[in-house]
């Protein structure tokens, strides 16, 4: 049975796996972290991540291509899996279910 | 970009990362990091390193790092099994594992610290290089019991002359730290130190910080420790430096050695000066008649100690005189492994030294104390094991082998033996200062000595299968049907065992506090002992040098004149010595067939030394007819049979006749464990071997003492002013007995606390067994007072028997060391009456804490559980 709950950086790791589609792989990730998120992690740190999360069954790899900046080696492109799909829906709507009960921040600080 | 070959990553992080990375990651990750180099191009080379090193270092992550211990096998499952179930088993019976684990730590504390203790005494000096061929040269001679290590420094030359084709090297050392005052510029210290000759630093092998071991080859040089040149100098190179001694002599520093460790004989030495300095002025190193120097030398490797000393036995003979030769010196080698351990001698023989037999106390006591400690552990676990019958009957119904079983209660028994043993690591480094202090030892924790490690180890793996033996062959015997129908019950009989364990250890708990207390009460009747001459602010001399001759009177009045003396007197033998011995006396021609301690004293003895006349009265110089007169002590006076002894008169041999004129009590001169001789004094003006002094009590000795040695290097310029207080001399003779005393009450302590811990466990163990009988007697209406005094009958009838075993047995021992001494307390009933009582009371107190706890629980509760 996979754990039904994730953090906030396999959150983010989630997300932006959807969203660099066929380039979703650990350097492009830790990028996109940097530009999107403002959040400086290591390598080492997002490797992990995404390890735990093909664990956790919320995605799936395969290997891409090799260029010559990399020395010849493949890259490993992460994909979502259905569950992990459907992870992302569920802690949406837990937020988004929680911002419509607390209309005065959403009004403040949204509108 | 092309990817030129500074562009590359380095290589040993790479290198690294493949090491500790798994196989099948290695490739993604090793790109990932290609390309984020390529990224930094901009930077500085050492900058784009440092960050790739920060980045492969942060794949030391658990996802991403090799299996290196295989996991997939029966046997580590099966080992992590056992450690599970042990480790559950420690945390579910918290109270026993407390006492299990505290209990064998301390005796394993008590064992590493003794350990350690013999292991310092065994190793004294072999810090020196050479230690299986230096010798130091004793002499034994018809007239003494003891072997001396002090010789006429002639003795040297002759060995070094005639007998050169055994020895490496000798060297002449002056036998006694010299204090001298150490100067450079404005730093002052006061340093005790060794003059010896050129040949001992390389003898002793010492290790040079600066400059080199034949440092003492010239007159006005030194050598100084590490320590002391620290002080001096700083961190600096000395070699080469001027220092002053004494505030007179300057002197080179050739050398500075590191500092001796505390076991070697010569560690107390912070410098050391030429020999030849130390005569300079007074004397050579050839005389024969002046006996001031060791001699330390180094065979030959393919010589023997046995065969040289065998050859030079009366190497002195040709060049002493008449007198000398007459008391037949024979010399011979004591082997430096023999220093330390093997140097007592009575009658010119070796005997068994008392630092040796404290080695043998002193480990037998730690063997004992482990014993106790393992004993806890036997009891606990087998007290215990009826509860864990079920399980060994669960494990053997699904397949277990009794092999496996073995292991897995061996392995328990480990597991609390390794970590009582790492209790007793933290525990000894704690306590070892202050074990230092009381032992007058350095001792430093071995941490680096994997002698020790497998020494201690090898303690660990005895205590743990000595402790698990019981659990791990009986219960893994058990028949699992039996077991589980419940009808195994352990019989009457098996609680035997048990106590008979409790009874021995409380049969040597009980042994070692008698033992304790006998040794304290025989050291405080020994030290109450009347001495019949007072100690304190007295100091005795040497004046056997020919210097002396004829300046009594000039150092008397000399002496007196510094206001720092009260009196002076001579005599031919120490007041600490009983030699002298002479019969022949008569009384009205009446013939005495007894020997005295006689000895010659000059006027002021009895006023120096302090005796305390019972009748008559002190030799008079007013009164010439006192040349003639005698005093007695009490014991000569009961030899004499005189009623009055004050003014009658005796014959002595063909010299004539004596008047007594006095009667002081009896003199403590030997052992303070020794009856006191029957002696006589007579009156022997001057020029006699000891000088002794009684300070004025107004000016302290601080003070005095630098006045009398002014006095001293004026009138014998000659002779080492080499002083003895007679009190520090008198309190050496207690020294041993006291530190037995004090390690004995500590062990003792230890040994009565371990018991106790074992009590309490098993008092707890029974109360817990019983719990249901109990909720039923008071149901019935037992009352707290009847529950308690069952509970704890059972142990009080143990620790009785003990006491009945351990007191004839202590006493038995006790008072046969008693009997070493001949001034000895006798061993008093109140002794085994206290003994008894502590131990009683320690017990009850111990069971009746969880007898109470169990008489008063609530019977419903108790009763409803199951």
């Amino acid at each position: 049975m996979e754990k039904e709950y994730i953090g906030e950086l396999e959150e983010l790791v989630l997300l932006l796996i959807v969203m660099l589609k066929d380039d979703a792989y650990g350097l492009a990730i830790r990028k996109a972290l940097k530009e999107q998120a403002s959040r400086t992690v290591t390598i080492g740190a997002v490797h992990g991540t995404v390890n735990r999360l093909e664990g956790k069954g919320f995605i799936e790899s395969r290997l891409g291509g090799a260029t010559e900046e990399r020395g010849g080696r493949h890259k490993r492109i992460f994909s979502l899996t259905a569950s992990g799909r459907k992870v992302l829906e569920r802690s949406r709507d837990v937020k988004v279910n929680l911002w419509r009960q607390i209309p005065e921040l959403a009004i403040n600080k949204l509108g | 970009m092309a990817a030129s070959k500074n562009q590359r990553p380095p290589k040993s992080a790479d290198k690294l990362l493949s090491w500790f990375v798994k196989d099948d990651l290695l490739d993604e990750i090793l790109g990932d990091l290609s390309e984020y180099y390529l990224e930094l191009a901009d930077r500085p080379k050492w900058k784009r390193s440092l960050f790739y090193w920060f980045h492969v270092l942060h794949f030391l992550r658990p996802f991403a790092l090799k299996r290196f211990i295989r996991s997939n096998s029966n046997y580590t499952t099966m080992f992590k099994h056992y450690f599970k179930i042990s480790w559950r088993n420690l945390l579910r019976n918290k109270g026993y594992s407390l006492i299990n684990i505290g209990g064998l730590a301390a005796g394993m504390t008590v064992a590493i610290l003794i350990s350690l203790w013999i292991y310092d005494e065994l190793s004294f000096n072999k810090y020196h290089k050479n230690y299986d061929t230096i010798a130091k040269v004793y002499r034994t001679n018809k007239f003494d019991s003891f072997a001396s290590t002090v010789h006429a420094p002639g003795l040297a030359s002759v060995l070094k002359t005639d007998y050169g084709d055994f020895f490496e090297d000798v060297a002449l050392v002056r036998a006694r730290l010299e204090e001298r005052v150490i100067a450079v510029g404005e730093k002052k210290f006061s340093q005790s130190g060794y003059f010896m000759q050129d040949g001992g630093p390389q003898i002793l092998t010492l290790d040079m910080k600066y400059g080199s071991q034949t440092g003492l080859k010239e007159m006005n040089s030194i050598m100084l420790s590490s320590s002391l040149a620290g002080k001096l100098f700083g961190e600096a190179d000395p070699v080469g430096e001027m220092v002053t001694m004494d505030a007179t002599t300057s002197l080179q520093v050739t050398g500075v050695y590191e500092d001796l460790p505390k076991n070697t004989e010569f560690s107390e030495a912070s410098y050391l000066a030429p020999a030849e300095l130390y005569v300079n002025g007074w004397t050579t190193l050839n005389v024969w008649d002046n006996y001031f120097t060791y001699i330390y030398l180094q065979i030959k490797p393919e010589h023997s100690f046995d065969e040289i000393s065998a050859t030079i036995a009366e190497a002195m003979m040709p060049h002493v005189d008449e007198e000398t030769a007459e008391s037949e010196p024979r010399i011979f080698l004591q082997p430096m492994s023999q220093w330390h351990l093997y140097s007592e001698f009575e009658n010119g023989t070796p005997v068994t030294s008392q630092r040796l037999k404290a080695v043998w106390y002193n480990g037998i006591i730690g063997a004992f104390v482990l014993l106790l400690a393992c004993i806890n552990f036997m009891n606990l676990s087998t007290a215990r094991s009826e509860k864990r019958a079920k399980e060994v009957g669960i494990l053997k119904a699904l397949g277990s082998h009794r092999s496996q079983l073995i292991q897995q209660f061996f392995g328990e028994s480990m597991l609390v033996t390794l970590l009582a043993f790492i209790v007793a690591i933290f525990l000894v480094v704690l306590t070892l200062p202050w074990f230092n202090v009381v032992a007058a030892k350095a001792m430093v924790f071995p941490w680096t000595n994997p002698l020790f490690w497998l020494a201690v180890l090898s303690i660990v793996l005895a205590t743990g299968l000595l402790a698990g033996s019981y659990p791990a062959l009986f219960l893994s015997s058990l028949n699992a049907v039996k077991v589980l129908k419940g009808t195994f019950k352990a019989g009457r009989l098996a609680s035997l065992p048990r106590k008979v364990l409790v009874v021995i250890q409380f049969t040597v708990s009980i042994s070692l506090i008698i033992g304790t207390l006998v040794v304290y009460q025989q050291l405080e009747y020994a030290k109450n002992r009347p001495v019949g001459y007072s100690r304190e602010g007295l100091i005795s001399l040497r004046s056997a040098s020919k210097e002396f001759k004829g300046k009594y009177l000039v150092l008397r009045n000399e002496l007196k004149q510094t206001g720092m003396v009260e009196e002076i007197a001579q005599a031919n033998y120490s007041v600490t010595d009983t030699r002298g011995w002479n019969g022949g006396f008569a009384w009205h021609g009446e013939k005495y067939e007894q020997t005295f301690n006689t000895i010659f004293v000059t006027y002021e003895y009895g006023k120096t030394v302090g005796l305390q006349f019972v009748d008559g009265r002190d030799f008079s110089r007013d009164i010439t007819s006192d040349k003639s007169g005698i005093i007695i002590n009490e014991s000569a006076a009961k030899l004499f049979a005189l009623e009055n002894p004050v003014g009658e008169e005796l014959t002595w041999q063909d010299r004539g006749s004596y008047t007594i004129l006095g009667v002081v009590k009896d003199m403590v001169k030997g052992s303070p464990y020794e009856p006191t001789d029957p002696s006589v004094m007579f009156l022997g003006e001057f020029d006699m071997s000891w000088l002794y002094i009684r300070l004025n009590p107004d000016v302290s000795t601080h003070e005095a003492l630098p006045k009398i040695r002014d006095v001293f290097a004026k009138l014998t310029p000659a002779t080492p002013f080499d002083y003895t207080f007679a009190d520090e001399a008198y309190a050496l003779k207690f020294a041993e007995e006291e530190r037995i005393g004090k390690l004995g009450f500590v062990f003792a302590g230890l040994a009565i606390l371990i018991s106790c811990m074992g009590l309490l466990g098993l008092s707890a163990f029974v109360a817990e067994q019983r719990i249901r009988e109990i909720g039923i007697r008071k149901v019935l209406g037992a009352s707290v007072a009847n529950l308690w005094q069952m509970l704890s009958k059972d142990f009080v009838v143990l620790v009785v028997i003990s006491c009945l075993v351990a007191m004839p047995l202590a006493w038995y021992f006790m008072d046969r060391w008693l009997d070493s001494f001949v001034y000895r307390s006798t061993i008093s009933w109140s002794v085994f009456a206290i003994t008894g009582a502590i131990a009683l009371l320690i017990t009850l107190a111990t069971v009746s804490f969880q007898a109470i706890k169990a008489a008063t629980a609530d019977p419903v509760k108790s009763l409803r559980t199951e």
